[in-house]
């Protein structure tokens, strides 16, 4: 696994993770996108691969994905654009996508070429464990890929045992039962949930996901774990307001306060 | 360290099926896969269901000679006439068993998808019945397209919801039930339309309409003095009513399956919805099968004029079925379609559903041996599809 993805999630404060989509606003806004946010103070990205039926996500971001389908966008392109990713992008970048895409792409000619372009690790939602690890999971650890496994508020302590010792990366704990975009705060079943899963004393650090959008959502999610994830606040913001790099830094800020 | 229990990978079929599913939905999936057969085998839960099959559903439904189609084609026909069944197609079989599982699993709210609305119809009687709450997606243009199903469905107490993403058809309706589902997992069970979507629903659907294969086995036996048919044609969509009408004689091998997928204006033409003739192996909803789509990945939007089978993908057990070779599949234009439409109501006096009517043109494509006796599943009937058949086929004043 990337001495990247250690060191940003051991550097001592809770990890901001970002979720941009790939070819969104403009077709090429990806690799620029990217550093725009890891000078407004991202610790971490995750790049969406754009897919026609995105069953785990909300509008905001099913919509992004049919604008970056729109522009053009496909993994081929994206490994184009990712060539210069690593000449001004130094944080961890995962990619993000569902897996009929992938195995399109050629399963082993995707990790290649991300191993290639500096991509650290992998989130594959409706990839479940079972078949990752039946089918992709020696490919991705050959190249030296870190692996999200996916966790929900129903995945039982032995489950979420069983897939701590089957993965090596992290653990995104999705918050609530439901698809990305959430716009409520975070009540006491997510809380203990957030804490079940810290006093569980996993091997990878857990990264809370889904519902992230403001400065309460997560402190709430990251008081037990490594990081937050935020995705659709995101999208939100650079509709609004597009790449303006202090714009996006206050927003961040927003998120995770400074310091 | 290895997965030990491991559910998810017992639902295939050759290299297709399997549930590829978010985590969120896993505690469902692992349920259903875990329950439905022993519920299913469960007395109580037969003689419920039996006696709503006989009772309500109207079965069985008759197997009849159609005797003047017979000598239009050439070949012996018999018409399996899931059109008769109570709200007027195959799909009330499945809707029934899978609201009355859902009961006993202890879930208190449905959700389902629908094209065409047949099953959306089919769901919402369900739940009139059974007294649960029913929340059905629709793609937006497929409620303009199918508004008498729509009304229909709002009459017996379900609520549409109108879907507006994607190509806003039957696959984005889909999209939106798995999302609810995923949102709802505890209190909520999704009735899937067709032998599609993750493990087990390929598996369980298919076990609700195998009904249709073992009363063809039974009638056909009596009508000719224990015979076995030669022949088995049906539509595909997703490929419910077929698989009930093969189930049966799968290891069979004297009896010829044959399905007939929709070709739309051609299957050298974007406009089709051939997935087998035309598709390559993917993951959509759940289940790896045939799938129409981009060499990036990206699913097509089908086209047929028969909304119920407009879907860029098909059951996984059709996808293995036809690679094995088994079962014999052919494509089927909107032309031949409507065309079957007029030869069976002149013939017959039988106005089918344009899903069914795609089975019709079938007789036609294949080739069968002089001397054959063929089962032909009419999947449905042909009332939700009058306002097509008034602009598409000429009447005999207009002739
Ligand atoms: C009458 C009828 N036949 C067939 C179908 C296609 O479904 P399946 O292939 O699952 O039987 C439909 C779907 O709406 C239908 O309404």
């Amino acid at each position: 696994m990337s001495q990247r993805f250690r060191d940003a999630v051991s550097n001592g404060r809770p990890l901001l993770s970002v979720y941009m989509t790939a070819g969104f606003p403009q077709l090429d806004d990806t690799v620029r996108l990217a550093r725009t946010l890891q000078d407004a103070g991202a610790d971490m990205l995750e790049i969406g691969m754009p897919f026609s039926d995105p069953v785990a996500d909300g509008p905001v971001i099913q919509s992004a994905s049919e604008v970056a389908l729109e522009n053009g966008m496909t993994i081929e392109l994206l490994f184009r654009q990712l060539e210069s990713l690593r000449s001004s992008v130094s944080i961890p970048v995962f990619l993000m996508g569902y897996w009929n895409p992938v195995m399109q792409f050629g399963p082993k000619r995707f990790v290649n070429d991300c191993m290639v372009a500096g991509v650290d690790g992998l989130i594959l939602p409706d990839l479940p464990l079972e078949e990752y690890c039946a089918t992709f999971q020696s490919d991705v650890e050959r190249a030296g890929l870190a692996y999200a496994g996916m966790i929900a508020p129903s995945t039982s302590d032995s489950r979420v045992r069983e897939i701590d010792s089957s993965v090596n990366g992290f653990l995104y704990a999705v918050s609530v039962s439901g698809v990305t975009g959430a716009t409520g705060g975070f009540g006491e079943a997510q809380l203990s949930y957030f804490k079940r899963l810290s006093d569980l004393d996993l091997r990878n650090p857990v990264i809370v996901g889904f519902g992230i959008h403001d400065a309460p959502t997560f402190s709430g999610a990251t008081a037990h774990s490594a990081g937050g994830i935020v995705g659709t606040a995101f999208i939100r913001h650079l509709r609004e307001h597009g790449l303006d790099v202090s714009r996006m830094r206050n927003f961040l800020n927003s998120i995770r306060p400074a310091g | 360290m290895a997965v030990e229990h491991n559910p998810i990978r017992e639902g295939y079929f050759g290299e297709f099926g399997g549930a590829f599913i978010p985590e969120m939905l896993r505690e469902n999936v692992v349920t259903l896969a875990s329950r439905y057969r022993e519920i299913l085998a469960e007395v109580g839960f037969r003689q419920e269901l039996d006696a709503l099959l006989r009772d309500y559903v109207g079965r069985p439904t008759p197997l009849y000679h159609a005797r003047r189609l017979s000598e239009d084609l050439g070949v012996t026909i018999f018409l399996k006439r899931e059109d008769l069944c109570h709200t007027g197609s195959h799909k009330l079989n499945n809707a029934i068993g899978q609201v009355l599982l859902a009961r006993r699993l202890g879930r208190t709210r449905i959700i389902a998808e629908t094209g065409a609305g047949q099953h959306g119809v089919a769901t919402a009687t369900a739940c009139a019945l059974l007294n649960l709450p029913c929340v059905v997606y629709m793609g937006r243009r497929d409620m303009e397209r199918q508004a008498p199903n729509v009304a229909r469905m709002r009459l017996l107490g379900a609520e549409v919801r109108s879907v507006t993403s994607g190509s806003e058809t039957l696959k984005d309706a889909t999209n939106e039930a798995l999302r609810d589902w995923i949102a709802n997992p505890a209190d909520t069970h999704y009735v899937i339309g067709s032998v599609v979507g993750p493990h087990p629903f390929p598996s369980m659907v298919a076990a609700f309409q195998s009904v249709i294969g073992a009363e063809i086995e039974t009638q056909f036996a009596a009508a000719t003095g224990g015979d076995v048919p030669d022949a088995i044609v049906a539509c595909v969509g997703g490929g419910s009513n077929a698989i009930g009408g093969f189930v049966r004689f799968l290891d069979n091998a004297q009896v010829r399956l044959i399905g007939a997928e929709a070709a739309g204006e051609g299957i050298a033409t974007p406009c089709t919805a051939a997935t087998l003739t035309l598709g390559r192996p993917g993951v959509l909803h759940g289940a790896r099968t045939m799938l129409l789509q981009t060499n990036d990945g990206q699913i097509v939007e089908a086209h047929s004029i028969s909304a119920g089978l407009d879907y860029p993908g098909v059951g996984p057990q059709h996808a293995h079925l036809h690679a094995s070779g088994r079962a014999e599949y052919v494509a089927v234009t909107d032309r031949q379609a409507l065309d079957a439409v007029k030869l069976l109501c002149r013939t017959e006096g039988i106005i089918p559903a344009l899903e069914s009517a795609h089975a019709i043109a079938a007789l036609s494509l294949a080739r069968f041996e002089p001397g054959v006796r063929v089962v032909l599943v009419l999947s449905g009937r042909g009332d939700k599809d009058l306002a097509t058949y008034e602009r598409e086929l000429a009447t005999p004043e207009a002739e």
